[in-house]
């Protein structure tokens, strides 16, 4: 028997366009926890399909206690020991924690369950791990760390050897961030091996052995976390790459245009996503909130927007009070907004390019007559003219359907129409996620051009080359708090990524 | 009064097993609109079994003429597995279309089988006075016991039985729940979705044999069963999904139903002088109002009407 | 720019696809029918199936066909109606069901109107555009406030609806059968003028403006969804809910609109029916009218289009009709229903055929 319980070794996995990951070898020890560590879209997540069965690799092999194994489907990994808690849970809401850990593995006679055998069993190990349990309970009226419990217990009640957390923290509340790490400690001391995918340098910090960084889609390196340090990690997660500047002049504030005070935004789950949150966006100006995915972004935006209540609260824009204000109204009064999700909120996909083009503004009467006629000439004309002015490539023209562009252009589709609209507040939330460097290059140039026209823009991403180029001014979020403000040229990616990840905090 | 217990009791064993019926297909992910159809089709091979199978015995009659009728309804509700789990077809489309062919279909067989015997009879009857008798258990004064009322509580109790103390009642509530977490388990989603479509077309056909034998000692098969099927998809929503509430809900719709059949025999009800077509609808009625009520926080399978695509793990 | 455009390869185009499904369902449906004729029968199956498919054209002599091929068309205009009523819905991302009973209550006030109080025949059409809309509007209200489904809450008022009515109509019908009087006889002034079209019919007496009003009225639901801001708004609803929220348009308003639109068209059907005098309603009915069910069928057939309905409509009652002539020492009339039955079934797997041929397109 080796010193491995599972090796990916030289594993190469491309996707059209992009090589998701190019050579990457990861080592896990018996008895170990193992961090995996990267920005989003480092190549953590494809890296765990490629060893779950979800994704074949083109090279490398995967071994497991030193012998080669393939692993075609998620039933291979789990028949190999494998076992996995998903970002998202994969529990049935309306069923007990007892039924949720058994699903797929039951004990029966004769077809009948033996409920007091899978019991004994489930609560030796809730016993053993201190994976305290509610057997009875059922699975959507337990807090979310109970919820966590139910999955680790589901690996266990399986026998898994490997135990792989995917950003098992994202949603849980300090103290059951706390309770997570001694779990895991103590399944490690019983002798289990795990993998545990994050980007939260503290608690990596905390409860790894070792830690392998990956960046964009390439292996950086393994180091023991003993020998390291949240700034080397960090510096190893972002690395040092030369990011071409972005051409800007000094910004030249002017007044405030909107204004957000103690906004609390409620979440999926019971904890509220956006708490007690204030700022302000002035005329001529990029301010960039930023924050690893999750930590209340998008909800603060859903916010702004009007697209979720606000729990409490107020936001003024242009010293109106909009607190109250509908979609429509917030968008007619000046806020354009071009949003995370292109897809649900942005296009609807199957009309033509024209029609998304006037998505805003289709009721305004130079696009509909009084008799509540579309003027389709007009919107053609205007939507030829977007199509110029922002150089958006389409099969038809106007006349594309929407879903047959590729990503970036719908993107550009987008940021034309939100920008022409003209308004005095611009909202946009990762407006080049997905799209390839010469639109990310025409996207920025066209914030700083609505900064420069004394537009005020919010700039919400994740993108740390882009956080770093574009604001004046960067807001770190962190689990629903603003924890940080900066200005670009005072501060340094290692010193965001301590902020981001809740390693330091300021008194804002 | 016996008459008014002996139809509520008929009509609640129909309602409740179809209601199950429905049950068992919605918790496994598939809507089933088409219980109308699989009651009429089901009602069917009940129907010929008993014309062709003539003299038997009162339990072997039994027998066949329930293995007749589950024997169509689940080869009928067939069509709605193969649409809606494989090609991922509209559920409401297919279900609407299972209605409508149901009726057509036996409509046509019956009046070619009539036409085959006598030229000039064009009726969609079967008649089945004889053998409709073995399905009488015992009397109790007017009150009869049907051997099917029986039926209906041994399998409401089964349904419950299977739903939630057996492997296979968990892995099918999982699939109308959350068939990712289903899948990601090991369990094979469209196997449970094919298995609770068929046990549907078992309990709807099955339904329908018991529905047209209630009564009367001959079907017209051109009538259909006058939206029981329906009925039991309203049963079922306001039993929640649940075998033991549809037990109690399929009681008080069966006592509605079975009202317009008898209210002209209570002076009290003769009295206020009601159409008829108030009694009708007076379970509809109650449905919507239900419906109303209850639709808010609805304890309906998540992922009921849903095809579930392997790919978007 | 690219200027060397790539031409679309034919069965790429969305209308070729579109008609070459349906075409499919309808060769599957009444392949499927003939196997099941054949089945019953072998002798008499294609007799029959031919003369479904006939119809009116079984007459031999021109003025006959003539006049039957009228009594087709007026009962195509109910029933593209609730083929509208139900693409209309469907576009928006529900639905109507409930088109059945929409089309029931307003055949019930238009001959209650008509028979019990002298209405003449465009106020009876107005009140059924009403009542239905107003049934329409139930189930969206339940919708959009209560989250009742409208597939479950239209099934039930479409037999709260047929007894209602049965109901109502109690009061207006023959002494001595379950039939509502005859509008000839007791309430002309209600009959549908006919401005002359019955004499391109062979007098065909039913032959009223409803069928070129049903066509207009197709016209005008394809104006409305593809040329109007509120098309515009309901499809992107229907489409992309929560782009439609983004972009502050009252999804639940429209859910609500969408539903009254919808049931109006159905009750306007009924009238289109009843008030031609064409056919009386039996109070004694036990089962939801097969016209919102068949609409269901034209309107997935006519590729959910305003005017590809037309034609679909035409067609489902075509044969609908046709199951009149078949030989009945042979088949019954139900064989017609039969085979538009699993026309509406194969429908179900439109979008399978179309993924089918969009692969075929790629290769």
């Amino acid at each position: 028997m080796g010193e491995y319980a599972v090796e990916m070794l030289h594993i190469t996995k491309k996707f059209p366009g992009i090589v998701a990951n190019d050579d990457i070898t990861l080592q896990l020890k018996k008895g170990e926890i193992h961090a995996l560590l990267g920005e989003n879209g480092a190549g953590k997540s494809t890296l765990m399909s490629v060893l779950f069965g979800l994704y074949q690799a083109e090279e490398g092999e995967i071994r497991k206690d030193g012998k080669k194994v393939e692993i075609k489907n998620p039933n291979d990994a789990n028949a190999l020991g494998i076992g996995m808690v998903h970002q998202h849970f994969k529990l049935v809401e309306c069923f007990s924690v007892l039924d949720n850990i058994i699903l797929g593995s039951e004990p029966v006679q004769g077809g009948f369950l033996k409920k007091d055998e899978a019991r004994k069993k489930v609560m030796e190990l809730s016993n053993r791990y201190h994976l305290q349990i509610e057997p009875d309970a059922v699975v959507e009226n337990i807090t979310v760390g109970m919820q966590q419990r139910t999955e680790i217990l589901k690996m266990l009640y399986r026998d898994n050897e490997i135990l792989i957390f995917d950003e098992p923290t994202a949603v849980l509340t300090v103290q059951e961030i706390e309770e997570l790490m001694q779990i895991m400690k103590g399944l490690a001391k019983e002798g289990k091996s795990i993998l545990f995918i994050s980007h939260k340098l503290n608690e990596i910090m905390e409860v790894s052995d070792r830690c392998t960084v990956l960046r964009k889609g390439k292996y950086i390196g393994t180091v023991e976390t003993k020998e390291t340090t949240p700034e080397k990690l960090s510096a190893m997660m972002v690395g040092r790459n030369v990011s071409f500047k972005v051409e800007k002049k000094p910004a030249e504030p002017g007044d405030v245009v909107l204004d957000a005070k103690h906004l609390t935004v409620a979440g999926q789950n019971k904890k509220d996503a956006v708490q007690d949150v204030s700022f302000q966006v002035r005329k001529g100006e990029i301010v960039c909130i930023t924050g690893i995915d999750g930590n209340g972004q998008t909800e603060l935006v859903y916010g702004l927007s009007g697209l979720e209540p606000l729990k409490s609260g107020s936001i003024s824009m242009n010293g109106k009070d909009i607190t109250k204000a509908s979609i429509r109204e917030r968008s007619v009064s000046g806020m354009s907004h071009i949003p995370e999700d292109r897809h649900k909120h942005g296009l609807i996909l199957d009309y033509l390019l024209e029609d998304n083009m006037v998505l805003q503004r289709y009721f305004e009467p130079q696009f509909t007559s009084q008799f509540g006629f579309l003027k389709r000439k007009e919107i053609r004309e205007y939507s030829d003219r977007l199509i110029e002015k922002y150089d958006i490539r389409s099969g038809q023209g106007s006349s594309t359907m929407v879903r047959s562009m590729s990503g970036g252009n719908q993107q550009k589709a987008i940021i034309a129409r939100e920008i022409d609209k003209n308004p005095d507040f611009l909202i946009a939330v990762q407006p080049t996620r997905g799209v390839d460097i010469g639109a990310i290059e025409f996207i920025h140039k066209q914030l700083i051009e609505q900064r420069d026209a004394g537009k005020a823009v919010l700039l919400v991403s994740l993108e740390l080359d882009e956080v770093m180029d574009v604001p004046d001014r960067i807001l770190v979020m962190y689990e629903g708090r603003i924890v940080g403000e900066f200005k670009p040229d005072e501060v340094t990616v290692e010193e965001l990524g301590l902020y981001m990840t809740g390693a330091k905090k300021q008194e804002v | 009064m016996a008459l008014l217990l002996q139809y509520t009791l008929i009509y609640a064993s129909v309602l409740m097993l179809v209601a199950l019926g429905g049950c068992f297909s919605e918790r496994s992910g598939v809507i089933n609109l088409g219980l109308e159809g699989t009651m009429v089709m089901g009602a069917l091979g009940g129907a010929l079994v008993m014309k062709y199978m003539g003299d038997l015995p009162a339990a072997l009659m039994i027998a066949v003429v329930v293995i007749g009728s589950i024997l169509f309804g689940m080869i009928y509700s067939l069509l709605l597995a193969v649409s809606a789990i494989n090609f991922k077809a509209d559920q409401t489309l297919v279900g609407t279309a299972m209605n409508l062919l149901g009726t057509a279909a036996a409509t046509v067989f019956v009046k070619a089988i009539n036409m085959g015997e006598d030229v000039n009879n064009v009726s969609s009857s079967i008649q089945y006075i004889d053998q409709r008798k073995a399905f009488s258990a015992f009397k109790i004064g007017n009150f009869e016991v049907s051997w099917f009322m029986i039926l209906a509580v041994i399998l409401l109790i089964a349904a419950h039985v299977v739903l939630y103390k057996t492997r296979f009642g968990l892995r099918l509530r999982a699939c109308g729940e959350h068939p990712q977490a289903a899948d990601s388990v090991g369990i094979n989603v469209y196997k449970m979705r094919y298995a609770g479509v068929l046990i549907s077309g078992v309990f709807g056909g099955l339904g329908g044999i018991v529905y047209i034998t209630a009564g009367v000692s001959e079907w017209k098969f051109e009538n259909g069963v006058a939206g029981f099927g329906f009925l039991a998809l309203a049963v079922m929503i306001f039993g929640q999904w649940e075998p033991k509430l549809i037990g109690l809900a399929a009681l008080l719709f069966g006592l509605f139903r079975s009202l317009s059949n008898v209210y002209s025999g209570f002076d009290i009800l003769e009295a206020l002088n009601i159409p008829s077509a108030v009694y009708n609808m007076l379970p509809y009625i109650i449905s919507l109002v239900v419906l109303a009520l209850f639709s808010k926080n609805s304890k309906a399978p998540k992922a009921e009407g849903i095809p579930y695509d392997k790919g978007q793990r | 720019m690219n200027t060397k455009k790539e031409k679309k390869r034919f069965l790429e185009i969305g209308g070729v696809q579109t008609v070459i499904a349906s075409l499919i369902c309808i060769i599957l449906g009444l392949l499927v029918g003939y196997i099941v004729l054949l089945f019953i029968n072998p002798g008499g199956a294609w007799d029959a199936m031919t003369s479904i498919l006939k119809n009116f054209l079984y007459f031999p002599r021109p003025e006959v066909a003539l006049e039957y091929f009228g009594s087709t068309l007026v009962k195509t205009a109910p029933l593209l109606m609730c083929t509208l009523s139900i693409l209309f819905a469907y576009k928006v991302g529900l639905f109507n069901i409930g088109a059945s009973g929409q089309y029931a209550v307003g055949a019930g006030l238009a001959l209650y109107l008509a028979l019990a109080h002298q209405m003449p025949w465009y106020v009876c059409m107005i009140a059924a555009m009403i009542g239905g809309g107003i049934l329409g509007g139930i189930a969206g209200i339940l919708k959009a406030y209560l989250n009742v489904n409208e597939v479950i809450a239209g099934i039930m008022l479409n037999w709260i609806s047929l007894y209602s009515v049965n109901m109502l109509l109690t009061n207006v019908k023959e002494s001595s059968t379950t039939y509502t009087m005859a509008l000839k006889t007791n309430s002309p002034g209600a009959l549908i003028p006919s401005f002359g079209l019955d004499r391109l019919f062979s007098n065909n007496r039913y032959v009223t403006i409803a069928i070129p009003l049903a066509v207009i009225i197709a016209i005008l639901v394809w104006l409305v969804m593809s040329k109007t801001k509120l098309g515009y708004e309901l499809k992107a609803t229907g489409l992309n809910r929560n782009a439609a929220k983004y972009a502050g348009m009252k999804e639940k308003r429209n859910m609500i609109l969408t539903m009254v639109i919808a049931g109006c068209l159905s009750g306007l059907g009924a009238a289109f029916l009843y008030l031609s005098g064409i056919e009386q309603w039996s109070c004694a009915q036990t089962a939801v009218p097969t016209m919102g069910f068949n609409g269901i069928a034209a309107a997935f057939l006519g590729g959910l289009n305003p005017i590809g309905s037309i034609f679909s409509a035409f067609f489902i009652q075509h044969i609908t009709s046709g199951g009149s002539y078949v030989d009945k020492m042979v088949y019954s009339a139900q064989i017609s229903d039969l085979i538009s039955a699993i026309i509406i079934y194969f429908c179900g797997f439109v979008l399978f055929f179309k993924y089918c041929m969009n692969r075929k397109a790629k290769k």
